[in-house]
């Protein structure tokens, strides 16, 4: 489905006619969609139906069939891009044999950030109380909050985050959103996926995938508008229906 | 490529092992405890024959191993999918590996090599400081070796499937089961083009010989290339995108 949304200033991310196969399956089918700067965009849909994939293109770790992804005006996985884009994977990817400080000091000496961003980031994450603690001691919640934190640190402008606040106590959960959108505020382009349907209040857009499909793309409000829906689950049953008429 | 994201992550990888005592008792612990081994059931001529090339092919076999196993957790952990969409060099990553380890191959020689000397009775008719070295250099082969094939692979499950076959031919045909010179001229081509076959040379030539020649320079000089070879190819093969 073509995006109808114009898109105001540049788009940080432009995903034009991508298709990746993985294996035998083509995990994304023929996508188009642009991510605008500054703005928190949800990748909603169900588990398997290439959240992950469409991330990994983007930030240029996934080996892909056709199309082009363009990531701050150059060719996603370029070498500028590579410390002005924050990824943080759907598992933790950190080191669990080192401290949550050890990890944060090495990932900001690859990233080449600053001293003290080790200390804000650990603010950001709300683990300052765990700092000296091997990761491997922590829970899973507070493991992926080490990952994230490990994306924050050089303060990039664009950070892709798989499934953040998947498994995070519900206060934990509201805490990050707030960040997500202080962030965005700052400028800092987000685009956040969930498979659950109710985060979707908390994006300032949505793009909609089943099946390696985009099922729409648009602001929360202009999704319930299109299909008379009252909440974005229903809004994309709708849209499931529609689609096969 | 950066000395201080080399560094870093050397530093890292032996911060990582403090905290795993296991890894390093199986670097340390498992050649020496091989040599003691080969002490007990060989006869003491026996032992003087097979010591000394054994010294060098353990710690290559054992740093192999822990190389191999620690770069497979990276790639299982995601960790290596985030170094690599960082501004991290490939070269940072396998060159900060191979620093970190080869601090281990010279505590890992001096200690199987000291055990052999002192209190097996292990004796060459060479220095034993050549026996250290030989073994050290070997370690270092080991480590670019599990380095290259991790590199090399595209999936886990490829990394873990190139282990037995990067090892297993060259334990055959390195010159410890039959002389190279008595294998089938195929396969003496082939040995010729696997590190451990001059590691074993070298190793040999110290064992039977007092004072080391140039063949044993030539072999010493050879591995170290080839380590040197294997972690660029490494580095050069290492894929920032995957299936
Ligand atoms: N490493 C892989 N090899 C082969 N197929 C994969 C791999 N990872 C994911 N897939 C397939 O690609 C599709 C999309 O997966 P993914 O992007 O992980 O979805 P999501 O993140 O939305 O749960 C699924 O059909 C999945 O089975
Ligand atoms: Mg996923």
């Amino acid at each position: 489905m073509a995006s109808g949304g114009t898109t105001p200033g540049v788009a940080a991310v432009s995903v034009a006619g991508l298709t990746v196969v993985r294996g035998t399956v083509t995990a994304i089918d023929a996508i188009s969609f642009d991510v605008p700067q500054g703005e928190v965009t949800g990748l909603l849909g169900p588990s398997g139906c290439g959240k992950s994939t469409l991330m990994r293109a983007i930030v240029g770790v996934q080996i892909v069939a056709s199309g082009d992804v363009t990531v701050l005006g150059a060719p996603a996985g370029s070498p500028g891009l590579r410390s002005r884009v924050g990824y943080v994977t759907q598992a933790p990817s950190i080191y669990v044999d080192l401290t949550v400080r050890g990890n944060l000091r090495y990932f900001a000496t690859i990233l080449g950030a600053p001293d003290d961003a080790v200390e804000q980031v650990l603010d950001d994450v709300d683990l300052r109380g765990e700092a000296d603690r091997l990761v491997g001691q922590l829970s899973g919640g507070q493991r992926s909050r080490v990952s994230l934190a490990s994306a924050l640190l050089g303060s990039p402008d664009l950070l892709v985050l798989d499934e953040p606040t998947v498994g995070l106590d519900p206060v934990l959960r509201r805490d990050l959103w707030a960040l997500f959108h202080r962030l965005a505020d700052a400028g800092t382009t987000l685009l956040v996926s969930s498979h659950v349907m109710d985060e979707a209040s908390r994006c300032d857009r949505l793009l909609l995938m089943r099946d390696g499909h985009l099922l729409a793309d648009g602001t929360p409000a202009e999704l319930l508008a299109r299909t008379g829906s009252s909440d974005i689950e229903s809004a994309f049953l709708s849209l499931v229906e529609g689609g096969a008429a | 490529m950066t000395w201080r994201r080399t560094l870093a992550t050397a530093r890292r990888v032996l911060e990582q092992l403090r905290h795993d005592p296991r890894t390093i008792g199986l670097i340390i612990v498992v050649p020496t405890a091989l040599m003691a081994l080969l002490a007990w059931i060989l006869t003491d001529a026996d032992f003087h024959k097979y010591g000394p090339p054994l010294l060098g092919i353990f710690p290559m076999l054992v740093m192999f191993l822990v190389t191999s196993v620690a770069t497979l957790r990276e790639r299982t952990s995601g960790t290596l999918e985030r170094l690599l969409s960082m501004p991290m060099g490939k070269g940072d990553f396998v060159f900060g590996y191979a620093v970190a380890f080869s601090i281990l191959a010279v505590i890992q020689a001096l200690v199987v090599a000291g055990v052999s000397f002192l209190l097996l009775g292990l004796e060459v008719r060479g220095s034993a400081w050549l026996v250290v070295l030989v073994a050290v250099v070997d370690g270092l082969t080991g480590t670019a070796l599990g380095l290259f094939v991790s590199a090399f692979a595209r999936t886990e499950f490829q990394a873990v499937q190139f282990m037995p076959v990067a090892l297993i031919p060259q334990l055959l045909l390195c010159g410890l089961i039959v002389p190279t010179d008595e294998l089938p001229r195929v396969l003496e081509w082939i040995s010729w083009l696997l590190p451990l076959t001059y590691a074993f040379d070298a190793m040999q030539h110290v064992a039977m010989n007092p004072t080391p020649d140039t063949r044993f320079w030539i072999d010493l000089g050879v591995v170290a290339a080839m380590a040197v070879a294997l972690l660029a190819a490494g580095a050069a093969t290492l894929r920032r995108r995957t299936p």
